[in-house]
């Protein structure tokens, strides 16, 4: 069972240790550093987009001078020099391989290591069909291995992406937005900006100005996609921001269920990342999207780590469309991020299930907004936040319908959870309904880990460490089985790691 | 050998000055099943979290021998791995964690402890299947999270149930007929009394005789303000439901 898994990991690794703070060594090739109009070329001429496509960057850039940077979310950090970071950085040699076998195999190392093995996963892929077990997948199902196709992205550019060739048969296109921007500009000039604008707010102002790279996804009218889609996001470059933008259109009727890891060296500056992530749900058609965020999340003291500015948004623009996000939060030093749902179609329906984990001196304020525009539209919110060390949890939450959204209906549930008494778990949620019809429900609880439920765990032959991670784990339940199943396991583990050093 | 050995034990709460065990001896043999008797305030509680490891308390003279080695320097769940086990008076919920789940990490994580293989899940459904049937646990209260919703006969058997599959050597069961109706209390003891076994101890910890028609004990001990001040075997259970616990408190101040 995975929880014995768990407490395995959390018994093998020693506190304090990030596994996946490795550092690749590799050339790359940079932009020079800092931040003005010819970064912007710079990035645009590197990926030889169209014009149209330079021309929305410098507009974003000239917006986001305008901006301030907000100041509103309960996190505390020194102010951000953007003229200290490097805008664009790619591995040597990393432009548009055709297969796996162009790839320098130090990156396909640096995946490998990540437990991405992008190279035997292909080859595995042709021996084992989807949904069988592997003779390693003991007692089966949690592992069940299904295919899931990958789109690496390193630094500022995506290194390969797996199974595009039997995607396309399906009429599923899945490559990189540089590649998507060059293969099919019409797709992106149609549906880019169409959720998140370039003026959105000061992050997604600074990503539409200066995104490097990200995913593209597309699934046609009545198309279910064969298999997971999912991008490895890593940054390894020294003093270099990373800014994706992900872009996924499911057209009428169809089906994407879509994932995005993300890791990062251990470093002693912070790093900047502020990526944006365009969601649009066609009549009928449902998106399921996931992410494990574990970016580097700062040692013990708070030195390092990442700066995580994400705006994530997806538009419930067809009638019954359905977008659900899934987030398990465990890295970054500094999380603001927000998963919404505009419900613009009738009887659309936005999910938002979150775990979000912080420990040490992490500070995350994260949440979600359902906004309700469409008649018979409802929303699903369930929040688990759990703090430990002196880390500080903040749900921030906006549900509203609008006067035309009629019998609008929405249920969250938000709960938090502490370890020890120096880590602080905030809830502020926002309700506005314009519409009598509306009827929406919030809960919320905040609890403890108590002694008595530490000491009965122990008692029966539970390590303290082992103990935490059996009623963390409970305590996410609901949440957990939101997750793909091949991520399930994973993130249990993770669950554990990341708290480890929290008690005693 | 004496499976545990406690010689002129003094315990108090960390943040209090005043010793709530007051120089209590007692020896358990394998096979010996004793019962301690009290009034409220006597101790009783305090000698079974002290024995389990409860932090908060302060042991402040004397020893206490498990299996010939020192027990109070163990944490505990190293005390459960070595055998020790409490069934708890109030046990407490763990919402999101499957009752069979948590026996199974508690289990394996015993067998870890101790060097043993894990048992393998086919095992082990067999094992939980086999003690839960005669404790009349239903697959739905093991698919329950722990404790989360039970009734007071429902926790209880719970926890007999726990015992049963953690087979320890030292059973202490706290009061474990408080919030028994008459037929839940009977369940529980079939449940004990087919662990009894000449390897395995118990202490049973009690406030009224009653639960001692059904577990008869072979020795019977009556604990006043943290000392034990009369020692006997069932007979003097019967004594005490006759003549109270005043008599014997008396004597003792």
């Amino acid at each position: 069972m995975a929880d014995i898994e768990t407490i395995e990991l959390v018994k093998d690794i020693d506190v304090d240790k990030y596994k996946y703070g490795f550092t690749t060594d590799i050339e790359s090739e940079y932009a020079p550093k800092g931040l003005d109009e010819d970064t912007v070329r710079f990035i645009s001429a590197k990926k030889n987009e169209p014009h149209w496509m330079l021309e929305a960057r410098l507009e974003a850039y000239r917006r986001w001078l305008q901006m301030e940077e907000p100041t509103w979310a309960k996190v505390d950090y020194p102010k951000i020099d953007f003229q200290d970071l490097y805008y664009y950085a790619a591995p040597k040699g990393s432009a548009a391989p055709k297969s796996l076998d162009e790839v320098d195999p130090k990156l396909l190392e640096t995946y490998a290591k990540l437990g991405i093995p992008l190279k035997e996963q292909e080859i595995l892929a042709g021996v084992r069909k989807q949904g069988e077990k592997s003779e390693l997948d003991e007692e089966g199902s949690e592992y069940a291995s299904g295919r899931v196709a990958v789109d690496a992205v390193f630094d500022s550019v995506s290194v390969v992406t797996t199974f595009k060739a039997e995607l396309a048969k399906a009429g599923v296109i899945f490559c990189s937005i540089s590649e998507a921007l060059r293969e099919h500009p019409e797709l992106v000039k149609k549906y880019l900006f169409s959720v998140v604008p370039q003026g959105d707010n000061y992050y997604a102002a600074l990503n539409a100005a200066v995104f490097s790279d990200g995913s593209f996804v597309y699934v046609p009218p009545g198309v279910r996609c064969p298999m997971e889609l999912s991008t490895y996001f890593r940054m390894n470059a020294k003093n270099t921001g990373q800014f994706e933008r992900t872009l996924i259109i499911a057209d009428k009727g169809s089906y994407v269920s879509y994932l995005e890891g993300c890791t990062a060296p251990t470093r002693e500056e912070s790093q900047l990342h502020a990526a944006v992530v365009e969601l649009i749900a066609m009549d009928d058609a449902e998106i399921k999207y996931s992410t494990v965020q574990n970016w580097y999340p700062g040692d013990a003291e708070g030195k390092g780590g990442i700066y995580n500015f994400v705006t994530k948004r997806g538009d419930c623009r067809g009638a019954r469309s359905k977008i659900s996000w899934t987030q398990v939060e465990t890295g970054s030093a500094i999380t603001w991020k927000y998963p919404s749902c505009i419900l613009r179609g009738e009887e659309s329906r936005g999910e938002f299930y979150s775990i979000a984990i912080s420990n040490g001196r992490q500070q995350v304020d994260s949440g979600t907004k359902m906004i309700h525009l469409g008649k018979n539209s409802s929303s699903r919110i369930i929040s688990k936040g759990i703090a430990a060390g002196r880390s500080d949890n903040t749900y921030r939450g906006l549900v509203s319908a609008h006067r035309k959204a009629l019998n609008a209906r929405n249920f969250t549930q938000c709960d938090s959870l502490l370890i020890g008494d120096k880590c602080g778990a905030h809830t502020v949620p926002y309700i506005e309904a314009k519409t009598s019809t509306a009827q929406f429900e919030h809960e919320a609880t905040t609890s403890k880990i108590s002694d008595d439920q530490m000491f009965y765990c122990m008692s029966r032959g539970l390590s303290q460490e082992e103990a935490v991670a059996l009623i963390v784990n409970g305590f996410v339940r609901d949440v957990l089985q939101q997750l793909p199943m091949e991520f399930m396991a994973e993130t249990q583990k993770l669950i554990g790691i990341s708290l480890e050093g929290s008690v005693g | 050998m004496n499976l545990l050995d406690i010689n002129n034990l003094h315990v108090k709460l960390e943040d209090e000055d005043r010793d709530i065990i007051r120089g209590l001896s007692l020896t358990v043999k394998p096979g010996e099943v004793h019962a301690i008797m009290g009034p409220n305030g006597s101790g009783k509680s305090t000698l079974s979290y002290v024995l389990a490891g409860r932090a908060g308390y302060e042991v402040t003279e004397g020893s206490v021998t498990f299996k010939g080695e020192d027990l109070l320097e163990m944490s505990p769940d190293e005390r459960a791995a070595k055998g020790v086990f409490l069934a708890f008076q109030y046990p407490i919920e763990i919402p999101g964690v499957a009752t069979m789940q948590f026996l199974k990490v508690a289990l394996n994580a015993q067998r870890k402890a101790r060097g043993e293989k894990e048992l393998s899940t086919p095992d082990f459904m067999r094992l939980v299947k086999d003690r839960a049937a005669k404790l009349n646990v239903s697959q739905d209260m093991l698919k329950r999270p722990v404790n989360v919703g039970f009734s007071g006969g429902e926790k209880k058997r719970a926890e007999i149930l726990q015992m049963a599959v953690l087979e320890p050597s030292l059973c202490i069961l706290d009061e474990t007929d408080s919030g028994l109706d008459i037929d839940a209390l009977r369940v529980v003891a079939d449940g004990v009394n087919a662990l009894r076994s000449p390897d395995r101890a118990m202490i049973v910890i009690t406030h009224y005789q009653r639960l001692l028609d059904y577990i008869v004990p072979d020795f019977v001990h009556v604990l006043s303000k943290g000392r034990i001040v009369k020692s006997g075997d069932k007979h003097l259970a019967l004594e005490l439901e006759e003549k109270g616990y005043a008599e014997f408190t008396e004597s003792a101040a």
